[in-house]
């Protein structure tokens, strides 16, 4: 059908993203009898969630019999420092172990523990064997097994479709404007509801494990529609991505290599990490090398160890911070980075615990892991921040507008722990799905869509294409890359802040003059525009959540407030939101408040 | 270092096409998508390739680099003779969108016709128990990330060699993940023989060659199948045990969809050596009674593929080593 020239799709759910909270959100409408329409940049099954390594973390307590979802709760708190939603905290490891039996239901084959049933491993910050896994791609295990059953489950799936508009009406989301990439033609999609399920926001930095995808889509849509940003200054810092060659710049070092007993060091052999573990969890960790080298010994023969564990397994923020700070103090690598060394165990095993990661460096960087050291450094990996949401239905401040995943906000706070992202995307996915589809159904009448906004997003499509000369979309997106990656890193301070909000200004108007060259069809410097607005608006948020925090939490370290500021920063969150003028407004809120059962579940963790 | 030359196929239907040459600056360690992404940001920017990961996770960013099937964020210019041109060109096997992009959909569209996981309704799901050596195999399959280089490679469906549908290795695997799951309840042997053509595999081997996941495509998967096919078709003591007792056999019936005939496909650049060795024995069913199908007569017939043999005679492959060692002996199953 066609509404006002345009070629349209009617649903009752439109879900933007196909990665695993995307996916689980449509299977989750659909069975509860909307019609839905999931619509990805990519190709279906080539969302970034493929590249997940590691495991879905979920209390299903079959290696600890210890574990249940109390445990997972404090653990998720404490890795957050005490920022998250503490309901979706709770929500998330109450939910996460039937999630994950579920995708065994539906085909999922993940390893076997010696009983036979759904095996767990170790990782860190969470106090148990917890992350149900196959080898390192879980990812991708899970991607297709969801897209299994999206498939056989009626929901129509829209490829290679960039949504750039958000169509509003009177207090509500009516639905979605984009195109598509193949022909470049413009298409609407009315929607009772929209469900954002777009991903994080990597591509903002130079060196990132994040794939192109990864341009803050949603968290721009929602802001452009209204709807409120949190926690925009935490951006998850991995420790350990690649650093040479230059093309593999930034790819996923998995933590697993330090699980299974790897050392850094820097250039002059020295294992730095024992200068950086912070003094009130220093009885965590080993005391000498002796003790962290037994300590590498028998956890290598699945046996738990009377000696503590070495001072790389520290928390990724810390780990991150030690690694830049050696680079920067004149101690890296000749590449800018450490070296991660695991070669002096024996090669058979290496290969067998880390197969891919063998692979990466033999075909990538021509590097034999098992005879020598990797050189690794910190790469853009997760943004903890994101669109406000409710915790039982993913709701945003926006009626008719839901979001799930790595787009929505407030599920790990201020640090994300590895493993719990796998099972946000589905516990959140599900239950926005569901409340998305609720939502819909109290809204019966059939959608309209307003069609001069349409209008106005086609005019806004087109005229990169239009112009007669004007700026290089590439080289825009350099320079903010190279400019976020100096001024917006690891570590900020106020003159850098201030000094980035000035570029971010410069680059804006650079943007309003784009001029795109070759037409329509299947172009990416086209698709890069509204791709570069999305990164702009969402670099803007990062830049004013960072300077307005004047301490150092998790993920966030400002180098003039070095200290956590418990008393002035402690329960607070930051929220961006659009002025009435248009412009970007920064201020915060008090994080909700945590139920006084959660509360006693923190305990000494408090 | 010196600079690369690319040939990199640019175009679309209906339009002239032509490989356009790019000097591009080499760094250490370089692949060939870093150079697709260096024209795109320097000389080309509305150069059509399709990527995500770089990191041969999604399988996004097949294409034929000097001729040979690969994920060009895997394909390291340092394994060329940079002296030598390296020419890049879209997956020949599916229709071309522009560029190095193709339809691939017909992929989807297959998919969708295989009857998914069915466990059994009398074993409760807290019973469920498996050893680590039984889903090896499944989880070996499930490797695959969908790159379509197996089906790009496989003559079967590169030459439109046949008129009924043919799934071609990657949905063979799938299917194979499914029939070797420890309690998958379904029976897809009469919809492999007569929906998925299995019988039109006469396992070559070329898509076990180009998998960049080493998985054992042939031997592990589509051999093991035809056996069953085999044993259940073709013995009668099966056949008749089968009638007895059998599973339920589902998807039996589903017309599968013919891969479309590309359109438009780019003349090969330099020396356009192309032989249309489409041979009556390569087409030939290894194992069934079918007929073998004439072709459907693509556009342009597409060339054959490099792997292995051909890999090896190609100028600017520096390392022939690499390419991994190939048959072409036709033997049925």
């Amino acid at each position: 059908m066609a509404i006002s020239g345009f070629e349209t799709h009617v649903h009752d759910v439109l879900v933007v993203g196909a990665g695993g909270a995307g996916l689980r959100a449509a299977i989750e409408a659909r069975a509860r009898g909307a019609s839905v329409g999931l619509v990805c940049k990519s190709l279906l099954g080539k969302a970034h969630t493929v590249m997940a390594e590691g495991g879905a973390a979920a209390a299903l307590a079959h290696v600890a019999p210890d574990d249940n979802w109390k445990v997972h709760f404090r653990d998720t708190m404490v890795g957050g420092k005490l920022l998250n939603h503490p309901r979706m905290a709770q929500l998330h490891a109450l939910e996460a172990p039937d999630r994950i039996r579920e995708l065994e239901l539906w085909g999922a084959v993940f390893d076997r523990t010696a009983d036979g049933r759904i095996s767990q491993r170790p990782f860190g910050g969470h106090t148990y064997p917890r992350l149900a896994h196959v080898g390192d791609r879980t990812g991708l295990e899970m991607m297709r097994t969801l897209q299994d059953k999206a498939v056989h489950s009626d929901v129509d799936v829209y490829m290679e479709c960039t949504i750039t508009h958000l169509i509003t009406g009177p207090g509500r989301i009516m639905g979605a404007f984009g195109y598509w990439r193949v022909t470049g033609e413009p298409v609407l999609f009315p929607a009772k509801a929209v469900v954002l399920a777009t991903g994080g926001i990597g591509k903002a930095y130079e060196v990132t494990s994040n794939s192109w995808e990864y341009s803050g889509d949603g968290h721009a849509l929602a802001y452009l529609a209204g709807a409120e940003l949190i926690d925009m200054e935490f951006v998850q810092f991995h420790p350990t991505g690649m650093v040479w060659p230059p093309g593999v710049r930034g790819l996923l070092v998995t933590e697993a290599v330090r699980g299974e007993g790897g050392i850094l060091r820097n250039k002059d052999g020295e294992r730095f990490m024992w200068k950086y573990l912070p003094e009130d969890r220093r009885q965590e960790y080993a005391a000498t090398d002796e003790e962290a080298e037994r300590w590498v010994e028998v956890t290598a023969q699945g046996r738990s160890s009377e000696a503590r564990r070495p001072p790389e397994l520290s928390t990724r923020d810390n780990v991150s911070r030690a690694i830049y700070t050696e680079v920067k103090e004149g101690r890296g690598s000749p590449h800018g980075g450490v070296y991660l060394d695991i070669s002096y165990l024996p090669a058979e095993h290496i290969r067998r615990k880390l197969p891919s990661m063998f692979d990466q460096f033999k075909e990538l960087a021509d590097v034999d892991i098992t005879r020598g050291p990797m050189e690794v450094g910190p790469t853009t990996h997760y943004v903890m921040g994101g669109v406000r949401v409710d915790a039982e239905t993913g709701a945003t401040t926006v009626p008719g507008l839901f979001a799930a995943g790595e787009v929505a906000g407030g599920m790990h706070g201020a640090n994300r722990l590895g493993g719990n992202s796998l099972s946000d995307l589905l516990v959140f996915g599900a239950r926005t799905g569901a409340g998305a589809a609720a939502y819909a159904a109290r809204n019966a009448a059939s959608a309209y869509v307003d069609p001069s906004q349409a209008y106005r997003a086609a005019r806004q499509l087109s005229a990169p294409l239009e112009r007669e000369d004007g700026e290089d979309a590439y080289a825009i997106q350099r320079d903010l890359q190279a400019m976020m990656q100096s001024l917006v890193g690891i570590f900020r301070e106020e003159a850098d802040l201030r000094e980035a909000l000035g570029r971010l200004t410069d680059l804006e108007t650079r943007w309003q003059s784009i001029k795109v060259t070759g037409g329509r069809m299947y172009n990416p410097g086209w698709n890069l525009v509204f791709e570069l607005r999305n990164l702009l608006t969402v670099s803007r948020a990062v830049t004013l959540s960072a300077l307005q925090r004047t301490e150092s939490r998790g993920a966030h370290s400002r180098v003039d407030y070095p200290e956590q500021d418990d008393r002035n920063w402690g329960v607070i969150n930051s929220v961006i939101c659009r002025g009435p003028d248009g412009a970007m407004m920064v201020a915060r809120s008090g994080v909700p408040p945590m139920a006084s059962e959660l509360r006693g579940l923190l305990g000494a963790a408090h | 270092m010196p600079d690369a030359h690319l040939k990199v196929f640019r175009g679309r239907p209906g339009e002239p096409s032509e490989f356009v040459d790019f000097d591009v600056p080499v760094e250490e360690g370089m692949v060939v998508l870093d150079a697709l992404h260096w024209i795109q940001g320097h000389r080309a920017p509305d150069l059509a390739v399709r990527w995500n990961c770089k990191a041969a996770k999604c399988g996004s960013c097949g294409a034929e680099v000097n001729g040979r099937p690969s994920l060009t964020c895997k394909t390291r210019l340092s394994d060329f003779d940079l002296d030598e041109p390296i020419t890049v060109e879209p997956m020949r096997a599916f229709p071309l969108i522009k560029d190095l992009v193709t339809d691939v959909s017909w992929n989807y569209a297959v998919n969708r016709t295989i009857t998914p996981f069915t466990p059994p309704e009398n074993l409760p799901q807290e019973q469920w128990r498996w050893q680590q050596r039984d889903v090896d195999r499944v989880q070996e399959f499930r490797k695959c990330i969908e790159c379509f280089l197996c089906q790009d490679v496989c003559h079967v469906l590169r030459n439109h060699e046949t008129e009924r549908a043919f799934m071609g290795p990657r949905f063979l695997i799938r299917v194979a993940s499914l029939e070797m799951h420890p309690i998958d309840q379904v029976d897809r042997r009469q919809y492999l023989k007569d929906s998925g053509g299995i019988g039109y595999c006469n396992i070559t081997k070329c898509c076990t060659e180009v998998c960049p996941e080493h998985i054992k495509i042939t031997d592990n998967g589509i051999i093991p199948l035809k056996e069953r096919v085999a044993d259940a078709y073709y013995d009668p003591l099966q056949w008749a045990w089968r009638k007895l007792r059998g599973r339920e056999a589902t998807g039996a019936g589903t017309e599968l969809p013919v891969l479309p005939a590309p359109v438009g496909a780019p003349p090969p650049p330099a020396a356009a050596t192309t032989p249309t060795d489409a041979t009556a024995t390569e087409s030939a069913p290894a194992q069934t009674a079918e007929p073998a199908a004439a072709g459907t007569g693509p556009a342009r017939p597409p060339r054959r593929v490099r792997t292995t043999k051909s890999a090896r005679q190609t100028a600017g492959r520096k390392d022939a080593a690499r390419a991994p060692r190939g048959r072409r002996d036709g033997g049925a199953g």
